[in-house]
């Protein structure tokens, strides 16, 4: 589903390579659990596995097609039709209305719009059933997102990012501003509807008491290591 | 496209109350732009519309557009008077089919006071060469018996509230001198004119004769001491006009105008000139023009700041917007996509402001036409805007929507740099 090989990414200006990584494969609907300290480079691989950045070289593989080989333009499309992203914090646009930032995914990709509909009758109507699922009832869809708790923003974050069911869903230490109650609530919610939709999970995160609850645990320091120089060379 | 507009119209209308102060400079900006021009051309027009008809004018030599702001727009002052013989002697040139002498010089409440002959009315034309028209009462004969007769223009009718068989006092020169007045000669309104849109309208037209009545007893500008003559008395005197102020002139034919021209320039015993209306307004408009152009140029700076304000706005809010960029980028919006986001905000908020502008230069014609009408003579039209309005129009959204492209290409630069973790 995803595959990582001979990556090498370096941001622009930079002496070193902030990641090497050989290989990784994550299977799909897997739920893979990813940390490591701050600055190992944990949301620059969820930038390439998204397709937000591209390498220096190697190939990130999403589908069996490598990011590297479309436009920027064709990965914001691929972006928007096969991946759901969730952030540590200010997921939403503040301007908009609980229901218009779950729908906001089906603005870019008319496929996630037309698949949510599949199941639930039209897309809307698959937003608001997520967000019950998530627990928000029908009295908060019409407020600004800016009204809403932070609990609440970062399942209304979740519910966008599931809309539609994406293949590969990023979740880049969403539980961070979270109190342990609310974490893991918020948790039982993610995992159960990312299984529930068939969709390959990668979270990241500090804390790793959350790491048992994942199909696998991944260390970022140790797959990211730099190659030996001969084989460079080779 | 339409998704991206109607997320930059919520995101600004969250913006609202900043984004307003920048509308409301625009739609000034707009307005100043539009009522200037519909003024620039409407002043024209009015101008224009003044002049039809009338082949020549002849007076004094002075400017050309000295010598036709004052025989048609009763502005300005004239250098010197022409002899009536003069006059006599131009009409009887054989491609002149008729000759109107004027006399200028006396006011009434603010208005000129024209002294000519029954024929003006037959003669003058406005606007597409319609010739005056009487609305109440008649003309005034121009002989003894009708020697206080007045006929006043529609504009003297509706300001001063003047009916037929209302007495009128002139005033000596422009008027607001103590006892600058021919008080002792009254007139009374026998006609008035049907609104024509030209200086006509602001006229009281008197006989040449009455003219010379009223100045009967006067000398340098002032009554004569210890001299009285009653305006019964004025009738037993010689009242033919030595002296007027102009002479305006229709020809038999267009081709003669220059011919006629150089006679009156070569005219032996008195020096004289006579100038071509249209030629004379170009030469007007050359030097009006250039205080036109200033004018328009500072209401185009006036745009340009308020286009400026915009961009200020648009791009200091943008810092504080980029976990909104990196959130859009998530849900697979390209930074192009970005770029279309912050210049659609622009030229939305350019686009409004320029639709109020129109609305408020539209309330604007229509509230203070009528008093611009009065105090000013110039017809302001309610109309659609004109090829040269559309021309301003087009430039403020064109200027709108390229001062939009700033902060479009800042936050297309932001996004591609933060990618999904904006540094903040």
């Amino acid at each position: 589903m995803l595959e990582i090989e001979a990556l090498r990414f370096a941001w622009r200006g930079a002496a070193h390579d902030t990641l090497q990584i050989d290989s990784l494969a994550i299977a799909r609907g897997e739920t893979l659990f990813l940390h490591g300290p701050s600055g190992a480079g944990k949301s620059t691989l969820l930038g390439l596995l998204a397709g937000v950045l591209t390498p220096r070289s190697g190939q990130v593989r999403l589908l069996g097609v490598d990011w590297a080989a479309l436009s920027a333009a064709q990965r914001d499309a691929r972006r928007a039709e096969h991946v759901g992203y969730i952030f540590q914090q200010f997921n939403l646009l503040p301007y908009l209305n609980v229901i218009d930032n779950v729908l906001l995914t089906t603005r870019f990709s008319a496929r996630r719009g037309a698949q949510a509909a599949q199941h639930a009758g039209s897309a809307r109507e698959a937003a608001q059933s997520l967000l019950q699922r998530f627990g928000l009832d029908s009295a908060i869809w019409p407020r600004r997102a800016a009204m809403l708790s932070v609990g609440q923003q970062q399942r209304v974050a979740a519910a966008r990012a599931l809309i539609g069911r994406p293949e590969l869903v990023i979740a880049d230490e969403p539980t961070s501003a979270l109190d342990a109650a609310l974490r893991d609530g918020f948790m039982d919610l993610l995992l159960g509807e990312c299984r529930a939709a068939g969709s390959t999970l990668v979270f990241v995160s500090h804390d790793e008491r959350l790491a048992t609850r994942f199909d696998r645990r991944l260390s970022l320091v140790e797959i990211n290591r730099p190659v030996p120089a001969a084989s460079a060379a080779a | 496209m339409k998704a991206l507009l109607g997320l930059a119209a919520r995101s600004a209308w969250a913006r609202r109350g900043t984004l307003a102060l920048v509308v409301f400079s625009i739609a000034l900006a707009t307005l100043l732009l539009l009522a200037l021009e519909r003024m620039r051309a409407d002043v024209r027009e009015s101008f224009a519309q003044s002049v039809s008809g009338t082949d020549l004018i002849v007076g004094a030599r002075t400017g050309s557009v000295q010598l036709m702001l004052y025989a048609v727009f009763h502005v300005g002052g004239a250098t010197n008077n022409i002899r009536t013989a003069s006059v006599d002697a131009i009409a009887k040139h054989r491609a002149v089919e008729w000759v109107v002498p004027i006399s200028l010089g006396d006011s009434h409440r603010g208005f000129a006071v024209l002294g000519t002959t029954p024929d003006y009315f037959k003669r003058l034309q406005y606007a597409d060469h319609q010739p005056l028209r009487i609305a109440q009462g008649r003309a005034f004969s121009g002989d003894l018996d009708g020697l206080y007769d007045a006929v006043i223009g529609a504009e003297v009718a509706d300001a001063l509230g003047y009916r037929l068989g209302q007495r009128i006092v002139l005033s000596h020169g422009a008027g607001g001198l103590p006892g600058a007045e021919h008080a002792d000669k009254p007139f009374s309104v026998v006609g008035v004119l049907a609104r024509t849109g030209t200086p006509v309208d602001r006229t009281v037209h008197v006989s040449l004769a009455a003219i010379e009545a009223i100045h009967l007893d006067w000398a340098g500008g002032a009554p004569m001491p210890g001299v009285v003559i009653a305006p019964e008395q004025a009738r037993k005197f010689d009242l033919a006009p030595k002296n007027v102020t102009a002479a305006l002139v229709g020809l038999k034919g267009r081709v003669a105008v220059f011919a006629v021209q150089r006679f009156v320039a070569n005219y032996a015993d008195e020096p004289l000139m006579a100038v071509l209306p249209g030629v004379a307004l170009d030469e007007l408009w050359q030097v009006v023009g250039v205080g036109e152009k200033a004018l328009l140029g500072m209401s185009a700076l006036v745009a340009v700041v308020s286009l400026a304000g915009l961009v200020a706005v648009v791009l200091a809010g943008l810092n504080e917007r980029r976990r909104e960029l990196a959130v859009l980028r998530a849900v697979g919006a390209g930074p192009r996509h970005v770029l279309w986001l912050l210049a659609g905000e622009g030229v939305l908020i350019t686009t409004l402001g320029v639709a109020i502008g129109i609305v408020a230069s539209v309330l604007l014609i229509a509230l203070a036409g009528p008093w611009v009408q009065t105090r000013f003579g110039i017809a302001l039209q309610l109309a659609p805007p004109s090829g040269a309005e559309w021309g301003l129009l087009g430039a403020v959204l064109a200027a709108g929507v390229l001062a939009s492209l700033v902060p479009g290409l800042r936050a297309y630069r932001l996004s591609l740099a933060d990618g999904l973790s904006p540094k903040v």
